[in-house]
Parts: C-alpha cells; structure tokens; sequence
C-alpha cells in the first residue's frame, strides 16, 4: 500500500480518523506520519545506537546534491554508513540530504531550537568555508584534467593559507 | 611521565557530597554537552599533530576563562592503564576515551580537565565533551553551569556550528544542542516490586533511556540506573532537560510508594534481607565486585528506610566508587589479581562501616 500523503513509500502507518462523526482510514509512510506529528512505535527506539546505525545503513539512496566523499577529511559516504560517524563539520556540507534524512528519522527534526552561538571570530569560520569550496574545486579540476583551473585554484588556496 | 592524580580539584568527586534533593535516590545529575572546534578533523579522523593542536587550543583557551583556569590537566594517554581506569570508576572519563574497549591503549593526545563540579573531555568521539555533575537531583543547576562554561568556552574559540542544524557533532545522534542530561538513580523498591520494567519501559515512551552505572554498553548492577535524554535536536536545552525532570520525579514518588509498600506488606522478610547485607558486608572477608554492589544496594535501601541509623548517605556514596577495582589497586599501593582485589575490597568495605559505626555508636 503506498502512503496517501507522498504517494512514493509504503504506507506502514494507518490511521483510524473521526472527524465530525465520519470514520476515514488515513495510511501514510513513516516520514509523512513524523511530518504530522503522529508519533508511532518506530519511532520509540529500545536500542537506540542500534537502530539508529540500521537506520544510516539503511539508507540507500545516493541523494544527487551529495558527495560520494568529503573533500576536506576524506570520509565516504560509506564511510559514514559503516561506522554512524562522519569525520569533520564539512562532512555535514558533504553529505547535506542524508544527513537532513537521517537527523529527521533519529530526532524527528531538523532544526535547532536550542542555544544560539556566534562565533568569536567569524571570519575564522569563512575562511575555512572559502578554503574548503576551494579544495573541493581543485580536486574536481585534478580529476576533469583540468591543469590550468586547478593551479590558479591552488595559488588561492595557498593565498589563503 | 607520571601523572599524579591526587591532584585533582575534590579527587573530581564533588557530586559524591549526598548534598542535593533526594539525596538518598538520586546519586547525581549530570549535563554533558558535546562540542567541536571548527577547522579540525574530528577525534577518529584527525591526524595526531591535529589531535595535538586541539589539545593545545584547549589548554590556551582554558588558561584565559574563570570557570576552567584552576582546571587539573590529564593527558589520559600519559597515565598508566590502572590510572585510566580509576578515572574512568569515578566518571570522569568515558570507556572509549580511557581505552579501555582497545588493547589498553589510550587515544592520542586525549585528556581530561577536572574542576571541582566539572569535567571536561578532550578528543574523545567529539573535541569537547563537556560534564557538570552536581549531587542529588539537580538538573537545572548542573544545566545552568554547563551554560556558563559552554560560553566561555565558545567565545574563546570557534564551534563547529551549522545555521539550521546547530552544534555539529560526530555522531548525528548527538547534533544540534549536543546535551544529553541524565541522573544517577537507586530503584532498589522498583525492583523488589517487579515493578522496574514498566517502569523503563514507560522511560521509552517518553523518549527517554536507560543504562547501567558505567553508561553505555555497562550492566545495571546493584539497582543503580542512569535515566537519560535521547534527542539532541528540535528542542531547546531548558526542554529537553526538563522533560528529564519531569519524569524521573515521577519515577522517585514511584519508588517511594514502593518502598513503603514493601515496609507495609514485608516488613520483617525486607528487614532480615537489608540486615544479612549489613552483615556480609560487616564481616565477610572476601567480596566480589558485584556481590558487593548488590549488597551495598541493600545497605543503601536499609538506611533509605532508616532501618540501620547512623550511616551516611555520603559514605555510601563513597563505598560504591572506592571499592572499585582500580581505586583498591591505588589504596594498596599495587596492582591486585581478582582474587587479591576481592580480599582488598571486603578489608576496606570492613573498615569504612566499623568505623561509621564508630562515629555513629
């Protein structure tokens, strides 16, 4: 049965609704039941390290947006699938929409609600943004041979360094 | 190099005092928060010169801040296995970090900064585990200290920080406030009234968990729980801790129902139970480790119901971490077999009560 709200997942949710006195049948797939709110046994996890690593390596779709290895550390995707760690803050960048996916399914939200931080210098936090946009373009350039690009990509990078 | 912990602020055992709410319940609170420094590799994918430089920004940074600068540095990879795992018995260290989980080798350039209610974990899973511990049950406190230090800290040096996602961490079950907050909890009448497991299963329902004395992956021994918080993300701090709160209140009136439940329907046969503890623990002279600590549950439950008088809830505190193995090995003054480590812990357990006993007599 495919989930009435998505219509691409199973359905493995089913909801006996009544609103004004009409009893209607709802059956939705486990994320659309989390985006509405409806909590479901699954989502209450006895073993939580356990489940949550089956949930990572669950995931088999390769999102487009996604790399198949962080730049800056050097993690695969599968990396993070095997171990549930991934290896730096860029990984984060890396591997965007998994990660949206998975922090979804784990804490039934991605968004932070908690202490807002600015950082004390957060020109540190650019320049290692800048940095890393630029060693992900320079080992695109290396692999696409593209000898030109990539050394004025390096005489950036070491402008920066 | 030799590290001497008998330097460290209160031996870092500060929420040992029996001081707070519900002392005799609830052994300590506890806020950890998990952090990382933008610009580095975390812990398991750094290289040991970038393990080094956190290390060192660490130190630099904790030099400059009022809440950190009396701090007791332990490079946990320069201490010997026996001190590892002392540190690890008083909660100061996580198993992964002592090393006690590989071949008795610590992680490179891993430490520890110990403060008086504070500790702070360096290159563990995350850069920076945060703890604040407090006695009894005082979650609020222990969460507003972790605060302060979390903004000394983060003023000091750059977070790793994402806008939507928040505090990024290594494990995504830890990203966006990287908070789990958690109680050391005694639920000797729980168990004793069968009634423990709907109880931690009602723990699940609302989202919350459950482990042993030594966190994860640790037995529950001697009836001692941790409750804990499970989601990072979604909520703020002050929710998810007092959602804690919430709960195990609820589950310290259930033990206290339980336990005059027990008083009222089985009185003498729970009497004779805690008093033949008493008198193991007074005289025996060989205990094992987990003997020991079902009978000091006992002892504790006894002394919750006033059946014994005259022993504090500190020195129980105090029995339960110093009859530890590595703590015994230190008393000793050498490293103890299992059989020598038993007969070191019934000689110590002996004293410390005849001496209570003593004071009290």
């Amino acid at each position: 049965m495919v989930c009435d709200q998505c219509r691409e997942n199973d359905a493995k949710v089913h909801l006996t609704q009544i609103v004004e006195n009409a009893v209607t049948q709802v059956h939705l797939c486990e994320r659309c039941a989390a985006e509405r709110g409806i909590e479901t046994s699954g989502s209450v996890e006895q073993n939580p390290l356990g489940d949550f690593l089956q949930a990572v390596q669950q995931q088999t779709a390769q999102y487009p947006g996604d790399a198949s290895r962080c730049a800056y550390c050097g993690t695969s995707l599968r990396d993070f699938r095997s171990s549930g760690r991934v290896g730096c803050s860029h990984c984060y960048g890396a591997f965007e929409q998994s990660l949206r996916e998975l922090l979804r399914r784990v804490h039934g939200s991605t968004r932070h609600q908690g202490w807002a931080y600015t950082a004390r210098d957060p020109e540190i936090m650019t320049k290692e943004l800048t940095l890393q946009e630029l060693r992900d373009k320079l080992q695109r350039a290396v692999q696409d041979e593209a000898f030109e690009v990539a050394a004025s990509l390096r005489d950036q990078i070491r402008g920066l360094e | 190099m030799t590290v001497d912990l008998s330097l460290l602020p209160d031996g870092g055992l500060h929420w040992l005092g029996a001081s707070g709410d519900h002392a005799g319940i609830v052994l300590s609170s506890r806020i950890r928060l998990a952090r990382n420094l933008a610009g580095f590799a975390y812990p398991t994918r750094a290289r040991e010169g970038e393990r080094l430089r956190v290390l060192h920004s660490l130190r630099d940074a904790a030099s400059k801040l009022p809440s950190l600068r009396d701090a007791a540095i332990v490079r946990v990879d320069e201490c010997t296995p026996q001190q590892r795992l002392l540190l690890h018995e008083r909660h100061l260290v996580s198993r992964e970090l002592a090393g006690l989980d590989r071949k008795d080798e610590a992680p490179t350039a891993g430490a520890v900064f110990v403060t008086g209610g504070a500790g702070l974990m360096v290159n563990e899973e995350d850069h920076i585990r945060l703890q604040v511990f407090r006695s009894g049950f005082d979650i609020p406190g222990a969460l507003r200290e972790a605060e302060r230090m979390d903004r000394e800290l983060g003023s000091e040096l750059p977070y790793a920080w994402h806008q939507e996602f928040g505090f990024l961490t290594a494990c995504p079950t830890n990203t966006g406030t990287g908070l789990r907050a958690s109680v050391l909890i005694h639920l000797p009448g729980l168990v004793l009234t069968q009634e423990i497991a709907k109880v931690l299963q009602g723990l699940q329902h609302m989202g919350l968990t459950y482990r042993g004395l030594y966190g994860e992956g640790s037995d529950v021994l001697g009836n001692f729980f941790q409750i804990s918080t499970q989601t990072t993300l979604g909520r703020s701090e002050e929710e998810l801790a007092d959602q804690l709160v919430r709960v195990v209140r609820r589950v310290i009136e259930r033990e206290e129902e339980a336990r005059r439940v027990l008083l009222r329907d089985a009185g003498y046969i729970i009497e004779d139970k805690l008093w033949r503890a008493y008198g193991t623990l007074s005289h025996a002279r060989t205990l094992p480790a987990d003997e020991a600590m079902n009978l000091l549950s006992g002892v504790r439950l006894a002394a919750g119901l006033n059946l014994i008088s005259g022993l504090s809830v500190y020195t129980l505190n105090k029995l339960l971490i110093f009859s530890q193995s590595a703590h015994l090995a230190q008393l000793e003054g050498r490293a103890l077999t299992d059989g020598e480590a038993n007969l070191a812990r019934a000689k110590y357990v002996r004293q410390v009560l005849a001496n209570e006993a003593r004071l009290a007599g």
